[in-house]
């Protein structure tokens, strides 16, 4: 049996693939696996030490609550770890080509006086001038919004940054994925801090606070990891939450695209306006599909594929057999 | 004789290998949403048609400007998915799948009734990541670049 050649293993990007291409991340994981075990382990020792005690003193939606939360917070995780941020497909060769014609035209490239042609275009978004980089990698002009991440060396749309803690980068199709992450760990953290203090407070009621330290010694543990994690997480929640207003990404915040210091007239083009729409626009808008196409059948540059997600080529490319004939007599 | 062939049509059922391509580019100038320009281009001068190529442009630019509309059906389906955790995801196709599948068949009829008669193929573009609309111009070998 021949080996069929899928696209995701062909991929120029520095990814790595799991279960035949459906999973999609970073090379590097270690902090993700970090992740996943700071979270795991603590809500596991919260569950096993602190719930039964919590749901007997105050109420058994204690553990409810927690267990909810925490699949929540899994389940997002592992979406935004493993989809597809966004990349876009690099150039075919002759689309290249094309790019290339285009940016030498301007300048003969055997005029004595040659100089290295201008590798930016630039648009107008709604009224507002913006630069179109292009990428030497990609060998495209990226798309506004988009930049080229260089550790996974990929142009993602819509790019916010790498994040090493989810092993992916955070782009337009799993943004929404992160958000929600980030808010619903925040809430997380928040909760299983305060139960922690509880029982730590209703135990020392009880025998003082040395003993409640040595009756539920996991308690402690819980309690340091969450007191030095609630305060980035609530940071970054808090930070998350004003760029989903405002329709702005890390990456843009960070270079200040949008800020006014760089002349008066400069404002956000891609926000919707008001500060609901765009929260709208970032959490319940339409989803972006991927658009590598990973599971696809891979075939040689240039040619067209047999998509497998959207329709077939085939009944159109019988087609082209169909009208072979007659190309044959334009061709002679 | 033959080698023109082989130039353009290769291996007929992979398409046409290398032949002269027309790209239309994105329309950014009202936003990121995926819209093409709908401006005729000189290479297709006497091959097409403008109203033709107009009608298959505009229409590829409403389906596309549907699939990533804000309505109350798809802020249903996104809230939705968000209160599943996002597991809805993994049964149903979304609107925007629907769109491009609706696109994927509009282009495969265009192609069949208009363009592939003239001599002509369009790629769905999302082939090419939505940046482009590539149009072949099947019986012309790419001898230019």
């Amino acid at each position: 049996m021949s080996h069929v050649t899928k696209k995701w293993e062909v991929l120029p990007g520095r990814n790595k693939f799991c279960c035949d291409g459906r999973v999609m991340m970073a090379r590097q994981v270690g902090v993700f696996y970090f992740t996943v075990a700071l979270i795991v382990v603590t809500c596991t020792l919260f569950f096993v030490f602190d719930c039964p005690f919590l749901s007997e003193e105050i109420s058994p939606v204690i553990p409810v609550v927690a267990g909810v939360l925490f699949l929540f917070v899994m389940s997002t995780l592992l979406r935004t770890s493993f989809s597809d941020p966004g990349v876009i497909p690099r150039a075919t060769a002759e689309e290249a080509a094309d790019i290339e014609r285009q940016i030498e035209l301007p300048n003969g490239s055997t005029s004595p006086t040659y100089r290295p042609p201008p590798r930016t275009k630039e648009v107008v978004v709604r009224g507002q001038t913006v630069k179109l980089k292009y990428c030497f990698t990609c060998k495209i002009f990226r798309p506004p919004r988009a930049s080229h991440c260089s550790l996974c060396d990929n142009c993602v749309d819509r790019f916010d940054h790498h994040c090493p803690w989810v092993g992916n980068c955070v782009g337009r199709r799993n943004y929404r994925y992160f958000y929600m992450f980030i808010m619903s760990l925040a809430f997380l953290c928040v909760f299983i801090f305060s139960c922690i203090i509880t029982h730590l407070v209703l135990l020392s009621r009880r025998n003082g606070f040395l003993d409640a330290v040595k009756d539920s010694p996991a308690s402690v543990i819980e309690g340091v990891v969450c007191f030095f994690s609630v305060w980035s997480i609530l940071g970054l929640a808090g930070f998350h939450t004003y760029l989903t207003t405002s329709n702005q990404t890390t990456n843009e915040d960070i270079k200040g695209s949008f800020s006014s210091r760089r002349g008066q007239d400069i404002f956000n083009p891609y926000s919707r306006g008001s500060f609901m729409c765009n929260c709208v626009a970032m959490i319940c808008g339409p989803e972006p599909p991927s658009l590598l196409d990973r599971r696809g059948i891979a075939v040689p540059d240039g040619q067209v594929s047999l998509r497998g997600n959207y329709g077939s080529l085939k009944s159109s490319q019988q087609k082209v057999t169909k009208y072979k004939g007659q190309f044959r007599k334009l061709i002679v | 004789m033959a080698s023109g062939q082989n130039h353009s049509m290769n291996d007929a059922n992979r398409g046409p290998v290398s032949c002269r391509k027309v790209f239309i580019q994105r329309d950014y100038s009202e936003g990121t949403n995926v819209k093409f320009q709908t401006k005729f281009p000189q290479e297709l001068e006497g091959l097409i048609d403008k109203q033709t190529f107009e009608h298959t442009l505009t229409t590829l630019n409403a389906i596309y400007a549907e699939a990533e509309k804000i309505s109350g059906r798809t802020i249903c389906e996104g809230c939705f998915a968000c209160l599943t955790a996002y597991l809805l995801y993994l049964c149903i196709e979304t609107h925007y799948e629907k769109c491009l599948k609706r696109i994927a068949v509009f282009i495969e009829e265009q192609n069949e009734c208009v363009w592939i008669p003239q001599g002509l193929l369009l790629t769905d573009p999302v082939e090419r990541g939505l940046r482009v609309v590539e149009i072949s111009i099947l019986n012309e070998p790419s001898g230019r670049s």
